[in-house]
């Protein structure tokens, strides 16, 4: 078969079966349902193979599927709502699950019924993944978990967790690790809300002890973790990098608000004004530039550089807004209130932002290691020597 | 102005895609850094075999329409050639005839101005200086004094205009004067009785200067170009494509930088490692990329739209802003990270560093363009 042949039929069945999903699309019935069909008509993740939510179709026709969904006016909230489910757990069952544990979690993860988490981070192990130290020992048909996790988003809600443990401590340590989808309403999981400088608590911790988790329940071979880990993290960067942002929209908006509501007209502070707009624009016009390389199919270095970009001109900007509001700045509306937001909040007083940014070159790579990896990866720089890299585990010096 | 959803297409097509090629080509083969330097250590800075030579690739004339002997494209394609001449340090006064001149004479000129003028300048033939400041302040349309007076059926221009460049080399200037009816543009042959050229050592050697005064140097009628005392809107256009065409030149100075610093980064060996494997020099290479990949992106947003005056008012400052700043940056980076050899005549690294100082200041620099966004965004 032709490419375009392939094309046009790929085509024709991906419109063959949006038009089954849309024709019997009901405003008044439960998004759930929908989404369920959607998944049964092979339109959840077009690229997964037929049965498990896909078409065997080229990832292209997943935008033109969510278009004609958000035409219609039918629910694509499931994406957000099991952000880490569907956006990077969906990815790691594709690429490293076996076809049963494609048929446990796929369905109801896409549907929402069930809702997943991803347990990377430990107190020990941040930017250094892969020297984590939470546990798993074998026990007949079965795993015993022990260990901590950290900076867990909605743990407290999730029915799932993708979690990497320690295996074998006699291997070096990207060798000796598992990862295992755990239950979290098993017995011996505990999660606490970790509430952060804003007193919002997004993220959890979670302890488990004796956790007891069934080999049927591992993904891919024992010690493979490392590889399943890295398939987690691409789709993560995918995820973020991409965003398209307003023009003088986000954070850049406040900014522009607070000049006009404190009526300042001082030439300095102007010029840090219009330097700001003009960053936050070239990342903006980078953005675009990059999903349009994408599409071409021509990608180069201009897609790998928006996290970090964008990490430390969300500080500047959010800090620059608080100075722009003199006294007003010094003030927290509504105080800190330790307290579990229902979903992501986004937005929030000035103040709020300002604290929430500090963590944007921390989270999902901190810029540290995001410029390690653009250094290497995309420009080619050498590796820095690794004094860890072939000692066993638990030889290696960690505090 | 904020919601203006503009959309700009990035993806350059095939013939773009071998313009670039043959372009990069040609400067690698005609105009190695050998050739730069050795214009650079002359007076003039300029060598007429070369601009001829640019002209017959048809550098020149990619965005004179067709009727005046151009090929009829558009700021895009000129754009790519730009930002290639910037990458190779390319002495010439291309940015004042090619990108300025031929633009203000298109918009404004008489029929038989653009008879005149742009058929030449397709070709090579033509060159043309801009002078229009008269001081180191000299960045917009209102900074211009000079006077011109009707005399005899045409003109009288007295006065002095600074940092003209090529002003000394090139064959037209094209002059900014008050009349009794305001800002005005004349094109004035060089050698015309009463123009004197001083040219001036610059700080880019690959960038040549000129001042030239003016003493009751007596132009005819035809010399007018525009109307009379309507020229502030001219001027300012010709200001933001020249804005436009600098960015361009700066990002393929950067994206030269970049490059270089990498190739230090893998080559150079120190404490027994290649001194690119330092997180110290790898994290200044990741935010270099940064910087040159934001600057592309705005040069590139403003070579498309060049025709949108109110889009081109917030893009061609953005562009210079952020032009400037990230080829002033990733330049003085890369003689950090070549070290002591950065410091040297011999390296080609300062060729860049003043190329990049020197062009951040022309036109106005990264400050008075944030003045002009601000202004444009109603901040």
């Amino acid at each position: 078969m032709t490419d375009t042949i392939k094309a046009e039929r790929a085509e024709a069945l991906v419109a063959e079966r949006l038009e089954q999903l849309l024709d019997s699309y009901d405003p008044d019935g439960e998004p759930r349902e929908f989404w369920a069909r959607q998944y049964d008509l092979g339109l959840a993740w077009v690229q997964f193979p037929e049965g498990f939510g896909g078409l065997g179709v080229s990832p292209r026709y997943q935008s033109v599927v969510q278009r004609a969904i958000e035409k219609a006016g039918a629910p694509t909230w499931n994406r957000e709502l099991n952000l880490l489910g569907i956006g990077m757990g969906a990815g790691v069952l594709a690429a490293h699950g076996t076809d049963e544990q494609k048929a446990k979690w796929l369905r109801p993860m896409f549907t929402t019924e069930d809702m997943w988490c991803q347990l990377f981070s430990e107190p020990g192990a941040g930017s250094d993944l892969a020297n984590l130290s939470a546990k798993a020992v074998r026990d007949g048909d079965e795993w015993v978990v022990n260990g901590q996790k950290v900076w867990t988003t909605l743990a407290h809600i999730a029915k799932w967790g993708m979690i990497p443990v320690r295996t074998d401590p006699d291997v070096p340590k990207h060798a000796g690790i598992t990862y295992f989808i755990v239950d979290m309403k098993a017995k011996g999981v505990e999660v606490r809300p970790l509430y952060q400088i804003t007193g919002e608590a997004e993220f959890n911790e979670v302890f488990f002890t004796d956790v007891h988790i069934p080999d049927a329940y591992r993904i891919d071979e024992v010690g493979a973790g490392w590889r399943v880990s890295m398939t987690t993290l691409m789709n993560e960067r995918v995820a973020i990098g991409s965003r398209a942002l307003p023009r003088g929209g986000g954070s850049m908006e406040a900014a522009i608000k607070a000049w006009k509501d404190y009526s300042h007209s001082d030439p300095v502070a102007r010029d840090e004004l219009a330097r700001l707009w003009a960053e936050w624009e070239a990342l903006r016009l980078t953005t675009l530039r990059a999903n349009q390389m994408r599409k071409a199919g021509t990608p180069g270095p201009e897609g790998s550089t928006g996290k970090l970009a964008w990490a430390d001109l969300n500080k500047a900007i959010t800090a620059f807004t608080v100075e722009l509001m003199g006294w007003d700045g010094t003030l927290y509306p509504g105080g800190y209130v330790l307290h579990r937001p229902k979903e992501f909040e986004s937005e929030g007083s000035p103040q709020r932002n300002f604290l929430r940014a500090r963590a944007n070159s921390i989270e999902g790579g901190t810029s540290e290691i995001m410029k390690n990896i653009v250094g290497e990866r995309v420009l080619g720089l050498p590796g820095e020597p690794r004094v860890d890299k072939d000692l066993p585990w638990k030889e290696v010096p960690r505090g | 102005m904020a919601d203006r959803a503009l959309h700009v297409d990035f993806a350059l097509n095939e013939a773009q895609e071998m313009l670039r090629q043959t372009t990069r080509k040609f400067l690698a083969d005609r105009v190695p850094v050998e050739v730069v330097r050795r214009l650079a250590e002359t007076v003039e800075g300029f060598d007429a075999k070369l601009w001829q030579a640019g002209a017959e690739l048809g550098w020149h004339s990619l965005a004179i329409p067709e009727e005046y002997g151009g090929a009829g494209y558009t700021f895009s394609e000129l754009s790519i050639v730009l930002e290639e001449l910037g990458r190779a340090l390319f002495p010439g006064p291309f940015l004042s005839t090619v990108v300025m001149a031929a633009d203000a004479i298109l918009a404004t000129g008489t029929e038989e101005q653009r008879q005149a003028f742009l058929p030449g300048i397709a070709t090579g033939e033509h060159t043309v200086g801009v002078a229009l400041f008269e001081g180191p302040a000299g960045a917009s349309s209102g900074d211009i004094t000079m006077s011109a007076e009707a005399s005899g059926g045409g003109w009288v221009l007295t006065g002095r205009k600074t940092n003209v460049i090529y002003g000394h080399t090139v064959d037209t200037l094209l002059v900014g004067a008050q009349t009794a009816r305001g800002l005005s543009l004349f094109l004035v042959p060089a050698d015309t009785p009463g123009v004197t050229r001083q040219p001036m050592p610059t700080l880019d050697a690959t960038t040549k200067q000129a001042h030239v005064t003016f003493t009751e140097a007596q132009v005819g009628a035809g010399a007018l170009l525009g109307r009379e005392g309507a020229a502030g809107p001219v001027v300012d256009r010709m200001l933001r494509l020249a804005a436009v065409g600098l960015a361009l030149d700066q990002v393929g100075g950067a994206q030269w930088c970049l490059e270089t610093s990498l190739e230090q980064g893998k080559t150079r060996f120190q404490f027994g490692r290649a001194i690119g494997s330092f997180q110290a020099i790898k994290h200044r290479c990741a935010d270099m990329l940064v910087a040159v990949e934001h600057a592309r992106s705005t040069a590139y947003h403003a070579a498309r739209v060049t025709q949108d005056e109110e889009e081109l008012a917030i893009a061609a400052p953005l562009a210079k802003s952020v032009c400037s700043d990230a080829f002033v940056k990733t330049s003085g980076e890369t003689i950090q990270i070549l070290g002591g050899t950065g410091f040297t005549w011999e390296n080609n690294a300062h060729l860049y560093f003043k190329r990049a100082k020197s062009s951040a200041l022309m036109f106005g620099d990264a400050r008075h363009q944030r003045r002009l966004l601000a202004d444009a965004l109603g901040l």
